[in-house]
């Protein structure tokens, strides 16, 4: 009989506790992640270090990884200007556009991310995407490859900065015009970023 | 000071974009994980949620087939997955209020937004291993209490309708399951 309690209360241990209330239940799961939790190391032991240190040799193919970025971005451009701004084609720069602002700062371009970042809002956010201005996502484009291409320039991250603002000014009043009939969505458009230091979303 | 055991762990990593699948990896690995999977859709990354049952799962929001979001609705389904509770952390270039509430009430359990670093991604796996969240159900949600920390001190409005004095009762699931049968 004790055996099978204890068979019993070892169940339980593994079941969820469950706390009903009138509107909801708060669910208490077991926490199987425990078994990772272990004693104390060495000082000497720093994960974050070590995968510091990885990445920092990851880092030799950073920019052939951007240049990869930076062409499929020109391709997605060049299939719009073929085929004109279908769901198919806005979706593949998008996607491309998206990438390069995820990636941009880690592969050690971070004057890229603002540009692509607002190429990414006009391509989200124009309601009609036929009229998204093929000069404005040219120019988004093209801003992303010049810098690439000319990391070396000692003004870099001042020319870029005054490209990015110009940029984002353009975009956002077209972003303004196109969504003057929704105000709401507006509103979440030039909400401010949770994140300190990131443009708005 | 906890130390985390990485090589007990089984990571899902689901990732479109090749390169950053690789940093990911190589990130973990970094940690010291030695099972790291990786999936670069939504509907692969359900396939690899149910086959490989990862510990934790990092997951893009802006994914093909279906996104991130759907994909954590998916998995946040009481009763129809083996493990609904699993943490999920969010990764994303979406940094404004609205759309870290839509992540939250898909069942997100922690957001990352990128640039990832080593520190901050080290950071979140750390949080969901040693301060889980219990799960709240609700009629209309179920996924990680959404309130991060509870402050005995709050005296704003209690958006939830009843609290700990209308406790109905308190069960394990496995006797909440015999009163049903």
């Amino acid at each position: 009989m004790a055996r099978k309690d204890q068979r019993k209360d070892q169940r339980k241990d593994q079941d969820p506790l469950v706390v009903t209330y009138a509107d909801h239940e708060v669910i208490t799961p077991p926490n199987p992640l425990r078994k990772a939790v272990a004693p104390a190391g060495s000082d000497d032991d720093d994960p974050v270090a070590r995968a510091e240190a990885a990445l920092e040799q990851l880092s030799s193919e950073f920019s052939s990884w951007m240049l990869a970025e930076c062409e499929r971005l020109e391709t997605a451009r060049q299939a719009i200007k073929l085929l004109g701004m279908t769901e198919h084609a806005h979706d593949a720069l998008f996607r491309a556009a998206h990438d390069v602002k995820g990636e941009a700062f880690t592969f050690g371009y971070p004057e890229v991310v603002g540009v692509a970042d607002s190429l990414c809002r006009l391509l989200e956010h124009t309601p009609k995407i036929a009229r998204i201005p093929l000069v404005l996502v040219d120019q988004h484009v093209d801003a992303v490859r010049a810098m690439t291409r000319e990391v070396a320039r000692s003004d870099r991250a001042e020319v870029a900065g005054e490209l990015v603002r110009r940029l984002r000014e353009v975009t956002d009043d077209f972003l303004r015009r196109e969504n003057e009939f929704r105000p709401e969505y507006l509103e979440t458009i030039f909400a401010p970023s949770l994140v300190p230091g990131t443009p708005e979303s | 000071m906890v130390r985390i055991d990485f090589t007990r762990l089984r990571f899902l990593v689901i990732e479109d974009s090749a390169h950053m699948r690789r940093i990911l990896r190589t990130l973990l690995l970094g940690f010291g994980a030695r099972e790291v999977h990786e999936a670069e859709d939504g509907a692969s990354g359900l396939e690899g949620f149910t086959h490989y049952l990862p510990d934790i799962i990092i997951c893009d929001w802006v994914l093909p087939i279906f996104d991130g979001l759907e994909l954590a609705q998916m998995i946040r389904q009481p009763g129809a997955n083996v493990n609904p509770y699993v943490p999920i952390i969010m990764l994303t270039g979406h940094s404004d209020k609205k759309r870290v509430m839509v992540a939250r009430d898909a069942g997100v359990t922690e957001f990352l937004t990128k640039p990832i670093s080593p520190k901050s991604l080290y950071e979140r796996i750390v949080n969901v291993i040693v301060r889980p969240r219990p799960f709240v159900k609700t009629k209309t949600y179920f996924g990680p209490d959404r309130r991060r920390n509870v402050n005995p001190n709050y005296v704003g409005v209690e958006r939830r309708k009843t609290v700990k004095s209308d406790l109905v009762r308190q069960d394990h699931l496995i006797d909440k399951a015999k009163i049903l049968t």
